[in-house]
């Protein structure tokens, strides 16, 4: 019986030559994470520790994105433990406001992310790495604490579900649609504490971005991980982005899935999830009538350079609905700078559009945009939970940032083709 | 070891956003974040409950974001174990590494009703509903894991396998 992608990276991680799954494993880690929510109690756990020294200071990664440039007094205090912590262990990859941006977007910016790494992130979208052929999964601070002293943490090998992407996504058809539409067809447990495996010819027409998307978002499934295999399109990026060597592993032919799907991507339709759950989609054509306050275009899981261009490309020439709010958050210093460069900046503040600095701000009802009682957001993230981006009787509809972007012109929930 | 208390029961898909929204995530404090706990689905959960209550919950209990925030403030909220169907895989992690009690038993979470007095034996996995009177056989955590759990969380479990 053979081995799944991401077990196989699990066995190496490990060292050893087979694992299977339901198997409880101690693997070597290459990359710790953290952010300005969860690093503070892991920095505090550490002090429990008899060994309160780090495992490897080029190997762990802190990036204060949350709550920063700080919002109130306590964050500020947040913020200062962890800088304070990185300059006593001499945490090579700490980054300050103005060189930050939203972790999953910055690491692989940052070529800290590469094939066959195993990675540990105290926030549960550090899935995203997938993208690039790792594996890489979400865990709590006590987690990482242990992975930052010992550079190991213990998993039980996960099962897989297989996702077979087939055909060409028509044009205004992205990441988000697709990993929404997954969502929808297995539900926000469908893939409990299992891998989610993309494989098929429909991956070769789909941008890094795109990729990036759909494996952040492997949580909302339950899943463990999402995980690419390695293509040209991943040695392209990896080559521009990093210098670190990587080991590429591929699934054996006869690795056992608990589920196969097919997607075909050229039948897939703009895809939103109604409140309040990732799982409650409908495609745009089913939409009606639905009158929206606020769009929210950026995050972890749409604030990359492609999103920011779909954005652009409808907001250009159009200005936003009277009433409308539209915050536009490009997810790293470097995208930012992009949208500079190309122009998308002044696209965006003609629209009648506000462009923030890189953070998760509204997302998780932080700042930089909540949402007071019975208002409606369109919004480009990853969770439409009750009360997740303000008041518990507001509501967030998930959608890509074509939608978005089109819904911020029309004051309503809609497609770009309507425009 | 065993627990016993009321019964605060849920439905599906409890997310950690509504265990623990993210506005008090400013802090890390135990007892204030307990202050809070379940206040976007259950706003007088805080008010109710008592020292050593338990959390009932079907699918999915403690999905989304992986605040360990949230069995933190359930547990310093001062519930002694948290039942459910099943639970989401980073907050199942979180709990075992911070010694919050919790077991996966979907005819539990199926039949105990919200304000039952529940009982649980840890070293059997039994739950007994004294409400009604009916026994659960709950799911053993693997050797590995009750390792961890004996040890009073993963770094006492570290420190004493380095020790």
């Amino acid at each position: 019986m053979g081995m799944t992608m991401t077990q196989k990276i699990l066995a190496a991680g490990a060292g050893l030559e087979k694992v299977e799954a339901g198997q409880l494993i101690r693997a070597k880690l290459n990359l710790v994470l953290g952010n300005d929510i969860t690093s503070p109690v892991a920095i505090h756990e550490m002090e429990k520790f008899d060994k309160k020294t780090v495992f490897d200071k080029d190997r762990i990664a802190l990036v204060p994105d949350h709550f920063v440039p700080n919002k109130d007094i306590k964050s500020a205090e947040h913020c200062k433990c962890v800088r304070e912590f990185a300059k006593e262990h001499e945490i090579s990859n700490y980054f300050e406001v103005g060189e930050m941006g939203i972790e999953h977007a910055l690491l692989p910016e940052k070529g800290l992310t590469v094939p066959g790494d195993v990675i540990i992130g105290a926030d549960s979208h550090t899935c995203t790495y997938g993208a690039v052929g790792a594996f890489s999964t979400g865990v709590g601070s006590t987690d990482m604490a242990a992975g930052m002293v010992t550079g190991e943490a213990w998993f039980k090998v996960p099962s897989a579900i297989k996702f077979n992407l087939t055909g060409k996504p028509a044009k205004w058809i992205s990441g988000k649609d697709i990993i929404l539409h997954i969502i929808g067809l297995i539900g926000v447990d469908g893939a409990l504490y299992k891998s989610m495996e993309f494989v098929g010819d429909g991956i070769s027409y789909l941008s890094m971005d795109d990729r990036f998307t759909i494996a952040n978002m492997a949580i909302e499934a339950g899943g463990k991980n999402g995980i690419f295999p390695v293509d040209e399109k991943t040695r392209e990026y990896l080559k521009e982005h990093t210098k670190r060597e990587y080991k590429v592993y591929e699934a054996d032919a006869d690795a056992v899935y608990d589920e196969e799907y097919t997607i075909e991507l050229d039948k897939l339709k703009p895809t939103v999830s109604f409140p309040h759950l990732p799982e409650n989609t409908h495609t745009i054509d089913e939409v009606g009538d639905i009158a929206v306050d606020q769009v929210v275009i950026g995050s972890c899981t749409n604030g990359r350079l492609d999103d920011m261009r779909i954005a652009a490309s409808i907001l250009k020439d159009r200005h936003i609905a009277k009433g409308m709010r539209c915050i536009v958050i490009p997810a790293t210093q470097k995208i930012y700078l992009q949208c500079v460069e190309e122009g998308l900046l002044t696209t965006f503040v003609k629209a009648g559009c506000v462009v923030s600095t890189p953070t998760c701000g509204p997302c998780l009802g932080g700042y930089m945009g909540i949402l007071a009682e019975g208002e409606r957001c369109v919004s480009t993230t990853n969770r439409n939970f009750v009360g997740r981006m303000g008041h518990i009787k507001s509501e967030i509809y998930l959608a890509s940032p074509a939608v978005a972007a089109a819904s911020a012109v029309l004051g309503r929930i809609a497609g770009p083709e309507e425009l | 070891m065993k627990a016993e208390g009321r019964v605060f029961k849920y439905g599906d898909n409890v997310d950690t956003d509504v265990i623990i929204p993210a506005r008090y995530l400013n802090s890390s404090d135990p007892k204030e974040l307990a202050t809070h706990c379940m206040e976007d689905i259950d706003k007088d959960f805080v008010n109710k409950v008592k020292q050593g209550d338990i959390i009932v919950a079907d699918k999915n209990f403690g999905c989304g974001s992986s605040r360990e925030h949230a069995p933190i403030a359930i547990k310093a909220a001062g519930v002694s174990c948290v039942i459910a169907e099943t639970f989401a895989r980073i907050f199942y992690r979180n709990s075992i590494n911070i010694g919050l009690p919790i077991l996966e038993c979907p005819a539990a979470a199926a039949a105990i009703k919200d304000g039952d007095e529940v009982e649980v034996d840890f070293d059997s996995g039994v739950i007994t509903d004294r409400t009604t009177g009916e026994s659960f056989q709950g799911q053993a955590f693997p050797p590995f894991m009750q390792e961890i759990i004996k040890a009073g969380g993963l770094i006492n479990s570290i420190n004493k396998a380095n020790g």
